[in-house]
Order: C-alpha cells, then sequence, then structure tokens
C-alpha cells in the first residue's frame, strides 16, 4: 500500500513510520505545521509545533529512509481546534482539543488530501488497533498498553475512516519497548520525553491562555440554592470537578471542600457544591458517532462502558439512542463529568462509538 | 499513483530551483580544491600569508571586473544575508548617527527576509522607521510614490533599499531610475543582487548605487561567501567587530579559497549572462505555454512587467502549493512554492501576498529557476510530469473545506 506517514517529531509517530516501511508499504512522512508562528525549541511537555519538531520528524525520515513535507494545516487547525476549544470554553463547556485534532484535522483534512494524493492509508503513532470481526467489520480497540492507550481520542473515528487508518504501534504491550526499538533504530528522539499537554498553550495554564481571548468578568460564585459564598474574577476557564483556585471565603457549614459543580455563562455565575453533588446519574448528547458498524438497535438499552476522559477508568453503563440523542446511564453514578467533554462508550476493548457531552443529569439533585 | 512507477523521471531528478542555490560549477570545484590546498591567514606577514593574501586580492579583482566596480568597493562575506544586514544596519547607523532627524527606511514589501526582517528591527528596536514603496498586482513599484516620498521627507530619509531583481516572482526593477531619483538629495541607495547577477546585465558602476549585496552560491560557487559592494565614497557602521581586515567593515579572517571560487563563479556566470539569457528566454516560454495548456486559469506572476528570464512563477487557483511540489518532487521534478519559512512550511509568501492576492491565491504558488546547467531537457521532464500532479493537486485542494 501507498501510505502517508504523519510524523509529529516524537518517538511514536517514528517507530510507527519505520514498521510500516517495514511491514513493505511505500511511505511518504508528513509533519503538520499547525501554527503559523512556531516557536523555536520545545518547551515544557508539549510534543509537537515547534521548530525542533519538525527537524525531529524530518532525521527521523531520513534515519528511516523515506521522503518527507511538511505541510501546512495551520488554518484549518485555528478554525477547527483553537477557535473551537476558545468557543467552547465561552459556553462554558470543558472540550477536547486533542480529539477534535483527530476528528477534523489529521483523519479528516489530512486524510482527505492524503487519499486525493493518490495515498490508500493514513499511518500514525497511536496506541490503538484496527481489527477485524468475524464477518470482516473493522474495529477499533484498546491497546495492550493500557497506561499508553489512546483509543479514547481516536473514538471519533467512522468506518469509513478506519478503512484508511493505520497503527503499526497499536498493538505494542507497553511505551518501553517503543522506546527500545526507537533506540535500536537509532532514531534520535528515543529518548524524547512524552507529551501531555495541550499543544497550542505554551505554559500549559489554560485559564491564562484564555484569559486575553475571552472577556473574563468578575461574577458571584453561588451554592445550588443561588446563595452567593464569593467572587470570581470570570466563569468561563474554570471547569466542572475544579476544586482549587475557588477563592471561597467561609468554608462550608458541612467543613467538607466544594467543587465547581456548573458554569452558567450568561449569568456569568459560578456554581459550587460539595463533592457527592458532582456525581452524574445520565449523560446525553447529539453529536454522536459510531466507531464502526452501528449497533443493530440503538433505540433499545445496550450493555456497555463508558469512558469520559482520556487515561480515565471506565464505567459499566447502559446506553441508548433516543430523539436524535446517545443517551448514556452509568450503573453506578459517575463523577466530575462536564458538558464538552466527551464520552466514548465501549464493548469490552471495542470502541463502540461517542458523544460529546451536551447535558448531564447530578445523581443527588435528582433524588432531592 | 501507478504513474509514479510509470515515469522514467524517478531516478533522473530534475533540479528547478537554482534561486534556491545553484550546483556548484565542475570547474569551480575543481578550483576549490585546489585553492583550499593554501595554507595561511591573509593578514599574515609571512610568505604563506602572503600567498593567501594574493589569492584574495586576485578574487577582489576577478569580481570587479566582473561586475564594474572599483577593487577596493568589494567586501566580502558569508553570504547574502549579512551583505543585507551590513548595508542595512551600517548604513542606517551611519547616517542616522551623524544626523538624528535621519530615521526614515524606504523600502518594499517584497523585499527579501535578509532586507525586510533587518529593517523591522531597525524600527522596533532603534526606532526608525519603514516607508513601503507600493507596487502594482504585477510587482512594479510606482516611482512617482518615491519621487515624492523623496520630495517631501528627503531629510529624513536614511537610506533606500530595493532588490534589482525579486527572488520569487522575478520581477525587474529600474535600479539606475531609482538612484537618479535619490542622487539630488545625496541619499545613499542599496540594492539586493542576488537574484539579478549572472541573469540580466549588472554593472555597480553604471546603476548609481552605493552598494550592492551579491553572493557566489546562486551562480555556482559554495556556499558560504558573498560580497557587499560598497562604494568607495561610502561609509557606514560596521555591524560585526573584530580586526577589521575587510576595509575596516566587516572583521573576521577571510576565507580567500571561497572568495577565489566565488570570483571564478561570477566572472564565469557574468561571461555567460546573454548566453544564458537567451537560453532561458526560451525555457520559460516553453514552460509556461505548457502549463497553460494543462491549466488556463494559472497565473503568471508579473507578466506584464520587466521580469527575469530564469524565473517564472505561477499561481494556481484551487490547489495548495505544497501538493503540486509534493507531487512533482516524488516524480523526480524538483520546484519550489516560492517560500520556505525555517521548518520547512510553505506559509502564504509575503511577495505574493504584497501584490494584492489573497491568502488562498498565495498558498498557490511554483516557482521554477533555471540556472547555469538548465537544459530543454528540464522543461521537457517537468512538462511530462507537470500534468498529472496538477490534477492531483487540484482533487487535494478541493478537499479544504
Amino acid at each position: 500500500m501507498k501510505i502517508l506517514a504523519a510524523m509529529s517529531g516524537g518517538v511514536d509517530s517514528a517507530v510507527a513510520a519505520a514498521r510500516a516501511v517495514e511491514a513493505g508499504h511505500e511511505v511518504v512522512g508528513v509533519h503538520l505545521a499547525l501554527s503559523r508562528m512556531p516557536g523555536t525549541l520545545r518547551t515544557g511537555s508539549r510534543g509537537c509545533c515547534t521548530v525542533e519538531d519538525s527537524m525531529d520528524a524530518q532525521r527521523a525520515a531520513n534515519k528511516i529512509g523515506i521522503p518527507f513535507y511538511v505541510w501546512d494545516f495551520s488554518e484549518r487547525f485555528k478554525q477547527d481546534v483553537v477557535d473551537d476549544f476558545i468557543a467552547e470554553y465561552s459556553a462554558g463547556r470543558t472540550p477536547n482539543p486533542c480529539m477534535r485534532c483527530n476528528e477534523r484535522i489529521k483523519f479528516a483534512a489530512l486524510l482527505e488530501k492524503a487519499l486525493a494524493l493518490g495515498f490508500d492509508a493514513l499511518c500514525t503513532g497511536h496506541y490503538a488497533s484496527v481489527e477485524k470481526d468475524a464477518e470482516g467489520n473493522l474495529e477499533l480497540h484498546r491497546s495492550l498498553a493500557m497506561t499508553k492507550d489512546q483509543s479514547y481520542v481516536l473514538g471519533v473515528l467512522t468506518e469509513e475512516q478506519l478503512k484508511h487508518s493505520y497503527f503499526p504501534i497499536g498493538k505494542a504491550a507497553n511505551k518501553d519497548d517503543i522506546r527500545k526499538e526507537a533506540k535500536d533504530r537509532e532514531l534520535s528522539v528515543a529518548n524524547k520525553p512524552d507529551s501531555y499537554d495541550i499543544c497550542f498553550i505554551p505554559e500549559g495554564d489554560t485559564r491564562d491562555w484564555l484569559s486575553d481571548k475571552i472577556e473574563l468578568k468578575p461574577g458571584s460564585i453561588v451554592d445550588s440554592n443561588g446563595v452567593e459564598l464569593g467572587k470570581h474574577d470570570g466563569a468561563l476557564g474554570y471547569t466542572v470537578g475544579q476544586r482549587k483556585g475557588l477563592k471561597i471565603g467561609a468554608p462550608a457549614k458541612d467543613r467538607q471542600p466544594r467543587y465547581v459543580l456548573e458554569i452558567r455563562p450568561k449569568e456569568n455565575v459560578v456554581v459550587v457544591g460539595p463533592e457527592q453533588a458532582l456525581t452524574i446519574s445520565e449523560i446525553s448528547g447529539e453529536k454522536f458517532s459510531w466507531c464502526g458498524k452501528a449497533p443493530e438497535n440503538s433505540s433499545d438499552w445496550l450493555e456497555a462502558e463508558v469512558q469520559v476522559r482520556a487515561h480515565g477508568e471506565s464505567h459499566p453503563c447502559k446506553l441508548r439512542v433516543t430523539n436524535g440523542q446517545m443517551v448514556i446511564r452509568p450503573n453506578m453514578p459517575i463523577r466530575g463529568i462536564s458538558p464538552g467533554q466527551t464520552a466514548v462508550v465501549y464493548l469490552g476493548s471495542r470502541v463502540l462509538g461517542q458523544t460529546t457531552i451536551d447535558k448531564t443529569v447530578s445523581a443527588v439533585l435528582e433524588q432531592v | 499513483m501507478a504513474w509514479v512507477e510509470e515515469t522514467r523521471l524517478k531516478d533522473m531528478p530534475v533540479y528547478l530551483d537554482h534561486a534556491a542555490t545553484s550546483p556548484i560549477r565542475p570547474s569551480v570545484l575543481a578550483h576549490y580544491s585546489k585553492a583550499l590546498e593554501q595554507v595561511g591567514n591573509p593578514a599574515s606577514v609571512h610568505s604563506f600569508g602572503q600567498s593567501s593574501r594574493q589569492m584574495l586580492e586576485e578574487a577582489r579583482e576577478t569580481i570587479a571586473a566582473s561586475i564594474g566596480c572599483d577593487r577596493n568597493e568589494v567586501i566580502f562575506t558569508s553570504g547574502g544575508t549579512e551583505s543585507d544586514n551590513l548595508a542595512v544596519k551600517g548604513l542606517y547607523w551611519q547616517r542616522h548617527g551623524q544626523d538624528r532627524n535621519r530615521t526614515l527606511i524606504v523600502t518594499s514589501s517584497a523585499e527579501h527576509a535578509a532586507v525586510l526582517d533587518a529593517v523591522n528591527w531597525l524600527v522596533t528596536e532603534q526606532g526608525a522607521e519603514a516607508h513601503f514603496v507600493s507596487m502594482n498586482d504585477d510587482g512594479v513599484l510606482d516611482l512617482a510614490e518615491l519621487a515624492e516620498v523623496l520630495e517631501k521627507r528627503s531629510d529624513q530619509i536614511a537610506l533606500i533599499t530595493l532588490m534589482w531583481a525579486n527572488n520569487e516572482i522575478g520581477v525587474v526593477h529600474p535600479i539606475q531610475k531609482i538612484t537618479e531619483l535619490a542622487r539630488a538629495y545625496e541619499i545613499p541607495v542599496h540594492s539586493d543582487a542576488i537574484a539579478a547577477l549572472g541573469h540580466i546585465p549588472v554593472n555597480f558602476a553604471a546603476s548609481g548605487l552605493s552598494a550592492m549585496t551579491i553572493t557566489g552560491h546562486k551562480v555556482g560557487s559554495p556556499v558560504g561567501v558573498g560580497a557587499l559592494i560598497l562604494a568607495r565614497s561610502e561609509k557606514l557602521t560596521p555591524v560585526f567587530h573584530g580586526g577589521g581586515q575587510e576595509r575596516n567593515l566587516r572583521s573576521g579572517t577571510p576565507d580567500a579559497a571561497a572568495a577565489s571560487a566565488m570570483a571564478l563563479a561570477v566572472k564565469e556566470a557574468v561571461g555567460e549572462q546573454a548566453e544564458l539569457e537567451a537560453l532561458h528566454a526560451i525555457l520559460s516560454v516553453k514552460l509556461v505555454s505548457g502549463v497553460r495548456e494543462v491549466a488556463p486559469e494559472v497565473k503568471f506572476s508579473s507578466e506584464h512587467a520587466p521580469r527575469l528570464a530564469n524565473n517564472v512563477h505561477f499561481r494556481f487557483p484551487g490547489c495548495l502549493g505544497d501538493s503540486l511540489l509534493y507531487l512533482m518532487d516524488v516524480n523526480g521534478v524538483s520546484i519550489s512554492t516560492g517560500s520556505a519559512c525555517s521548518a520547512g512550511v510553505s506559509s502564504p509568501s509575503h511577495v505574493v501576498l504584497s501584490l494584492g492576492a489573497n491568502s488562498d491565491e498565495a498558498m498557490g504558488t511554483m516557482r521554477i529557476t533555471f540556472g547555469h546547467n538548465s537544459t530543454e531537457a528540464d522543461v521537457d521532464a517537468f512538462l511530462e510530469v507537470f500534468p498529472k500532479a496538477y490534477e492531483g493537486a487540484k482533487k487535494a485542494g478541493l478537499t479544504r473545506r
């Protein structure tokens, strides 16, 4: 096959590209320029987007012996990921920009371009594997390297996208093996640190980064009865489940810490409450998709598992589609879910689908 | 992509990016490797030093004779970027130092980054002000506007810096007319002549310039050696401080062997300039008409302006330059999108944007530049690969939302 290998400049995508070559494919490496004003050197725990990362990717491609190009997706990235991130926070939601990037850039804009230019598939260094069921339907599965498993951020992929996705390190047992392999292949990125932070936020401080992009106005912090407990200097930028940095003067009557339960952007109000009020018994969203073949009758309740953050646990749940929404009911209430986040549902190790969360139902308030 | 395998070009790469750098001339390579055997610092008094000095001074004389200047006007540097910095900053500091009112630099927004960034640095860090002379859609400078600025603000102008020919779109500027306008006000004019040298007649004395940048590797010398041609009468403040080797204006041990190699390359390039210009004109016409047959909607930049024969610059609506470059390159034809940043990404070109093109149009660019070893077979190879590459790039271009 003719494979386009997306190379971030990190160790995973470099090893993935090398394995693609070894598997006998014709491989071309490409680095995505996602910023018009890339920094010179990598800082902190970001893993791409600087000139250093681009050069690392090029060095790896040279070493592997494949042609290499840099393609500019900065405009698309700004519109589809960065502006979306700002808009979501402005609406009081907590977005996941890495999922947006996979959904709209890597496996959309880049994949479309690759297919148009004559490639058969896109290769990335994600830890997840594409497999076939007995009938030959494509399925996305968790990586064996559970601590690195990235099936969550790939939950947005559709059957059509899976068809053209190639994850050569998806079956790796752990990251150390990949690093060792990179070293054996004499790739200079073998010891490059892992990336964690959002790539376009330089210091990893989301609130500070947002401060000059969305208008932050001082307002009230209230409890669920609407009683003012303190002031904030801008409701946007808070995250549901956040405990630190609330600056509430008087302690709660029960002496228990308080958490952000809800952000109301229109009223510029942050609602706080005790930890137990964070527990959620139902989540739903209208922007959902199936990863591979859709369940036969999705309007019936289906036993599955749900995961609500990239490296979070998965929780047994029931789900169904009703009124154009995916509705997910965890068997036991789960805590710390914010609208804007993505719920990815699994059947065992298989990714079944996902939805961006629009609404949550509090387990506690429901009982009231 | 079966056609990749089918094409006969795959193992015979064609190089059509001479404006980025040109292959070293075989004669220059032989001369250079011999010259590298010469031991001695040209500043040393002993016989070794004297031999190196002789090599350096002969190089200076060869270049002077090739481009019509006095031997003492040739200041060897590390290349074009250094020469541009030395001219722009050096002349600004000199003139501003003499007269604090002289803060204005007259330039254009289509200059090479080595000029533009030096000007921008003087503006943001040193209190300078820049006036960018307007251009029409073909990149032709508005000389009436230049005359007006000179008339109104001549006592504030530190220098004028305008390139002889544009490295990206190939438009040639009327340097003599520009220096004639400036002469009455005794304002020094610097010109980056890198893209012009070897492709059109370049004569420093006749140009009326105060300073002119040239470099070796665009005409077939090794990379890393260039010169600033500075009129005997002109003074400037050095950028580097040290031993003052080159006319007390550029410090650092001169690279005699590289200077000697550059001198031979310049001499050969100037010697064959008329012949190459005629050949390149034929190649350009063939290439442009071949491309137009396939892509009638293409825009040929600076078509109606005086332009370099070795440069063809296209703007393709609805397709991305990087897709085109990729498809040409994997099929063995190396061209350029016309601008490259340090990360190797093709961002919209500041030159094309300054012609009034929108950013989409500025993304669909392709630059083909011929040099001393270009042949008609290169154009044939280009035209063989182009139709399918264009078709593919157009298809990929449409995937943008």
